[in-house]
């Protein structure tokens, strides 16, 4: 993954986010899907999802998790694509018109993943700190061979 | 042997409908939404996740509304829907070592990097019934405090790095898929931790608890508990690189069991392993226990006979769709076969009866 330039990690981190992000929240963010042409309509399948042999062997197969496809065309000719966790067809459809929008250089994408990438980074830092407050901090009790 | 019989649609059709009548019980009581099951039978949930082999909280939450609560119903809605599900491709593996942690303990270690969280866990509840859960209350709150970012890596890498862990084999094989190919003998370790993964947590947890009173008893201590969310990437086609669709809870055990060597190798401790959809320790610690028992072979053991070390055993009977499906289907109608068992029965009494009035006379 080295290889990759700074288009295409701007990319992958833009697919990466849109994929987590709450559906609604999403719709809230961007009500309006602008005019297109689908490549690949709305799709729900499934992921096999794998695992590695004692955590860094050779993968094995975990089960599957639901997913949602999508590829679209805009006006201006910029294609999106599309692959989000769960069966919400909306979902997937607006964020491969995001996806369009930030290869066609639109300034409506950033304050958009900048909010998701916010709220996401809040969501994290709250589990990270209730866990935090969950963590043991041992002490040795006086022993009798002590004294 | 099975035969078309006709005129049991109405019988069936009102059967259905008191089935529905009975799911929503009493109408003054208020209805159970999906969302409420997912957010408070979570780990209903997850066990329907794990052994349904489809990880999706709310199909898990609707099919455990529809199956009025029996789990192996619920788990028998989610295979039956998994397999209409067009599949786009598999993910890479998980990295487990980056798991954003909501629970990590080790056994074996009171000090590891990252320390040890204990999370939102029943161990050190009293299990004495909690009358005030019985009134509605106000929604508690978690304590919180100031994350540091020390990394957890994984407990036995330390023990790996010392040498004194059996090393992995690391590749990137394809590995085999039960939901594809039938599963047959021998099935090697990525096939088995697939069955066990998604066999029945009680079959698991019982061939487990198995080896540990000595039926194939392999000395397990848990190195590492750590149940978290993993981010799930794959290759995408359109792309030719890989991006994050999306984020799993897992629960994956690391026992550190007793030893192997060799002429040539000195004494190292042995693996089991166990990773599982959801929150769901339990599962993931026997699947670990099961695993390592039927490591036996590989590892130059003696097979003792015990049930934990036959794999054909384990991994044929642990799926409980496989199982309840064979064991119900003998309620069916089974009118000609049974016809035959009288027609025989007869056949033998008269004969019995005629020898013993000839031994009588």
């Amino acid at each position: 993954m080295s290889s990759l330039n700074q288009d295409q990690i701007a990319r992958r981190d833009r697919m990466g986010l849109l994929a987590r992000a709450e559906p609604s929240r999403l719709e809230k963010l961007f009500p309006e899907i602008p005019v297109h042409e689908l490549l690949r309509a709305p799709e729900a399948g499934a992921v096999m999802v794998r695992g590695r042999v004692g955590a860094s062997g050779g993968p094995f197969n975990l089960g599957e998790m639901t997913v949602t496809r999508c590829s679209l065309r805009l006006e201006g000719g910029a294609v999106g694509h599309a692959y989000v966790q769960g069966r919400d067809k909306s979902h997937a459809l607006r964020a491969a018109a995001l996806d369009a929008l930030g290869e066609a250089g639109s300034e409506q994408v950033a304050p958009i993943l900048n909010a998701l990438c916010a709220e996401e980074a809040a969501r994290r830092t709250e589990r990270a700190e209730k866990a935090a407050a969950t963590k043991v901090e041992f002490f040795t009790m006086v022993r009798g061979e002590d004294q | 042997m099975y035969v078309a019989t006709k005129g049991g649609e109405r019988a069936i059709d009102a059967a259905h409908d008191w089935l529905a009548e009975e799911r929503r019980g009493d109408p003054s009581v208020p209805e159970l939404s999906i969302a409420q099951i997912r957010e408070q039978m979570r780990l209903a949930v997850n066990r329907v996740m794990a052994e349904g082999s489809l990880y999706d909280p709310d199909l898990a939450a609707l099919a455990i509304k529809q199956a009025r609560g029996d789990l192996i119903e619920a788990i028998f809605l989610i295979r039956a829907y998994r397999t209409t599900l067009p599949r786009f491709g598999a993910s890479l593996p998980v990295e487990t070592d980056a798991m954003a942690i909501t629970r990590r303990i080790s056994a074996t270690f009171k000090d590891v990097p990252g320390g040890q969280v204990l999370g939102p866990t029943f161990d050190y509840t009293h299990r004495l019934l909690d009358f005030k859960l019985a009134a509605e209350g106000e929604a508690p709150e978690a304590a919180r405090k100031p994350a540091d970012d020390t990394p957890a890596p994984h407990v036995l890498a330390l023990l790996d790095r010392d040498g004194l862990m059996e090393p992995l084999e690391m590749s990137d094989a394809e590995p085999g898929d039960l939901t594809r190919e039938p599963l047959e003998m021998p099935a090697d370790r990525p096939l088995r931790l697939q069955a066990l993964t998604r066999g029945d947590e009680g079959f698991v947890l019982s061939m487990a608890y198995s080896t540990q009173r000595g039926y194939g008893r392999t000395h397990a201590f848990v190195g590492e508990l750590r149940i978290g969310t993993c981010a799930v990437e794959m290759e995408i086609p359109e792309l030719g690189f890989s991006v994050e669709i999306g984020e799993v809870e897992l629960s994956e055990c690391e026992t550190v069991n007793q030893f192997t060597g060799s002429k040539t190798e000195p004494p190292q401790f042995t693996r089991g392993y166990g990773l599982v959809f959801g929150q769901n320790e339990r599962k993931s610690i026997s699947m670990s226990l099961v695993d390592r028992s039927l490591r036996w072979e590989e590892l130059g053991e003696d097979d003792t006979g015990a049930p934990a070390q036959d794999a054909e055993f384990v991994l044929y009977h642990c799926d409980n769709i496989q199982a309840t499906g064979f064991l119900e289907h003998i309620k069916l109608p089974h009118y000609v076969d049974f016809q035959s068992e009288l027609e025989l029965i007869r056949r033998l009494r008269k004969a019995a009866g005629a020898d013993m009035q000839e031994a009588a006379e």
